[in-house]
């Protein structure tokens, strides 16, 4: 019978099935600081001992401050904070990983990012972290999810996760982009039209001309939200722009494994006949730059479009939604995207952090100058790779002269567990992917957008569309 | 892990769609590495109308007298009635913890996030899928009821209100399994170790690669 991509990388992974669940084995293993302590603590207490030290990569991200290295350790200010990043520390020296690259280490940084980067995350793999982004990975025809901390704790126990198989969600883009529209918007748009639980049960696998177009990043900036959409894992094909990408980093196959890796990496497409549950199908061309607008990822409009008015609402409960995300965004219906005026602008994230995107936003900001009534402009690199990277390119000074604050990698200002957050009623461009209430500090106010349209509304002061900067 | 079989509790109402895991339990308390004392944090922006860290005096902070779960009507609430999509966002399992530790045995909801819903079984909790419809009779019955409980039988499978309706819900069954036994499903899994070693050597044998 014909499989879809899913199929076969849920299938190749099961070890066992009994009432419906199966125990299917993880082979990729992050860890970050946040969501290990408790699950380590577990290990210890039952005098557990990981499965398989050599499927954990770990590092440090959500809790690092972005500036004051200088001072090291004693720079973070936060005692609770140091104490989890030093924690992490700790536990991988007892228990082990495959590789750790800890707090300041040139290689840390986002944990989806770092990664793809050190090729960890193979084809054919599933990946398993105690983040919902881990979705992200599913770009490399991957089975990648988030998981919580007492599968942590089950992961490194037994090398396994009991799993129920998710239905198939294809999410087909045909055509060809704007140039001026990004991963970002495509991701947006697919949520505007799904819904935040749109996805719910379900695997999403990403196809279609337009996807097949995008770069390993944009890629990665899609999966990453398949989360957004509801779905735990988010993925797209291996064809030649997968392969190309993972030759020659650290951990991907050596010369004498290459050849038969790819041969089987080959394989991992949704065979043709191949039966979805749900078909969701977007145009290409159709798809503008986007804006969301309320305090859920599925308020989005194009940039040229309005803050919708509550008779657009579909039933009770959605108009119930918006009052509350009209008050909170202190915005009023019909207010059109580009008379929003912004305090904050935030590049950065697991979703927008990497060499591209950096790209993307620099190419806006070049010669310019950021806008006077915004307050901070802060750009974050994914990891301290892409950092480099970025650097060799004369970015941050590209950056620097315009404006912008060049910082160190981390999760940042994405949920604002570190000293980057928004203050009340501040309003912010942002890169990330969650626009709730609070995420980006309390009282704090997201709109998600692309690097590009981050840095144009970073130079106007308000959204404009990128295109016409 | 604690079982649950049964539960005749009292029933609070969130009525809000898509509450997420940030405002279950906000970011600033993750910084703990305790499994342990979320719940005076649990709905931490809603519920206090001032700034809240980590190591506050909680009874000392200014209570928001307009969220439903300060009513003194809800006090002692351990079913939380809330609406579609609960829990989504962030796979935080701190949300299942705080909202455990706040005394919340039982969540009714037409629908939920896939990653908060399997957290929630993992830490002893039912998280119940009724039908919109039904969901929004058990509000209305709610706001019109003061002390009004729900009697939960997770063996049976059902939700009975107090005039005697009863509601039938779907558990996976390995799911039902552990929770009305309390398993621990680390040791379920350990005693399959031997397929996973023998799985484990064909997929080495297979793809060599991922065993660097």
């Amino acid at each position: 019978m014909a499989k879809t991509l899913y199929d076969k990388l849920f299938d190749s992974h099961v070890v066992h099935e009994e009432n419906g669940a199966a125990l299917i084995y993880i082979d990729r293993h992050l860890v970050h600081e946040v969501t290990s302590p408790q699950a380590f603590e577990g290990l210890r207490l039952a005098n557990r001992k990981p499965w398989r030290v050599g499927s954990i990569v770990a590092t440090a991200d959500h809790n690092t401050p972005t500036n004051g290295w200088d001072k090291g350790l004693a720079g973070i200010a936060d005692p609770v904070a140091r104490l989890q990043i030093e924690t992490l520390t700790e536990n991988i020296a007892e228990f082990g990983a495959k590789a750790y690259f800890p707090f300041m280490d040139a290689r840390q940084g986002i944990v989806h990012v770092v990664g793809p980067e050190q090729g960890a995350t193979l084809p054919g793999m599933t990946v398993v972290c105690g983040d919902s982004h881990t979705s992200t990975h599913g770009a490399f025809g991957a089975l990648a999810h988030g998981i919580g901390t007492s599968e942590v704790e089950h992961v490194m126990a037994t090398q396994c996760l009991v799993q129920k198989k998710s239905k198939a969600m294809q999410v087909l883009v045909e055509g060809q982009l704007n140039p001026t529209v990004t991963a970002k918007d495509v991701a947006l748009a697919i949520i505007g039209k799904t819904g935040t639980a749109g996805g719910n049960g379900y695997a999403i696998e990403f196809a279609g001309s337009a996807i097949r177009g995008l770069s390993m990043e944009g890629r990665m900036t899609l999966c990453n939200m398949a989360i957004e959409a509801g779905a735990r894992a988010g993925m797209v094909a291996v064809d030649d722009t997968t392969i190309k990408y993972i030759k020659g980093r650290p951990y991907a196959p050596k010369a004498d494994q290459w050849d038969a890796a790819v041969a089987y990496w080959r394989s991992l497409q949704s065979d043709t006949g191949a039966q979805f549950d749900l078909v969701v199908r977007l145009q290409a061309e159709d798809i503008k730059p986007q804006v969301t607008w309320g305090t859920s990822p599925e308020m989005v409009v194009a940039i040229d479009g309005r803050v919708p008015s509550l008779d657009l609402a579909k039933n009770a409960v959605q108009k119930a939604d918006w009052e509350r995300a009209y008050a909170y965004m202190g915005l009023q219906p019909n207010t059109p995207i580009k008379e929003i005026r912004i305090d904050k602008v935030f590049i950065g994230s697991c979703t927008n952090s990497r060499i591209e995107d950096l790209r993307a936003a620099a190419a806006v900001a070049k010669g310019k100058r950021v806008a006077a009534n915004v307050k901070l402009a802060l750009v974050v690199p994914g990891s301290g790779l892409v950092k480099a990277q970025a650097e060799q390119e004369g970015l941050d000074k590209v950056f620097s002269e315009a404006g912008f604050e060049w910082r160190q990698p981390g999760c940042s200002m994405c949920l604002a567990m570190n000293a980057d957050r928004l203050e009340v009623g501040e309003r912010c461009a942002s890169t990330s992917n969650r626009n709730f209430e609070g995420r980006q500090g309390q009282g704090g106010r997201t709109h998600l957008v692309s690097p590009a349209m981050a840095a144009a509304a970073a130079i106007a002061g308000h959204f404009v569309d990128v295109s016409q900067v | 892990m604690q079982a649950f079989t049964q539960l005749n509790g009292l029933v609070a109402p969130l009525d809000r769609a898509n509450v997420d895991t940030d405002a279950i339990i906000p970011k600033q308390f993750l910084k703990s590495i305790k499994r342990s004392g979320f719940g005076v944090n649990a709905f931490d922006e809603w519920r206090y109308l001032d700034h809240g860290e980590p190591g506050m005096d909680n009874s000392k902070r200014q209570i928001n007298p307009d969220f439903v779960l300060n009513q003194a009507r809800y006090k002692s609430a351990s079913i939380l009635l809330t609406r579609e999509n609960f829990g989504c966002g962030s796979s935080r399992e701190h949300a299942p913890w705080a909202l455990e530790d706040f005394g919340f045995k039982v969540i009714i909801a037409s629908s939920y996030a896939d990653i908060f819903y399997n957290n929630c079984f993992k830490n002893g909790m039912l998280p119940i899928v009724l039908s919109a419809d039904i969901v929004d009779t058990l509000f209305n019955q709610v706001a019109a009821t003061p002390n009004y409980k729900l009697q939960v039988d997770l063996a049976a499978q059902t939700v009975s209100t107090p005039s005697g309706e009863t509601f039938s819900f779907s558990v996976d069954a390995f799911r039902k399994h552990c929770l009305l036994n309390g398993l621990d499903d680390i040791g379920l899994t350990m005693q399959h170790q031997d397929k996973i070693k023998a799985f484990e050597s064909r997929h080495q044998q297979a793809q060599p690669w991922l065993y660097n």
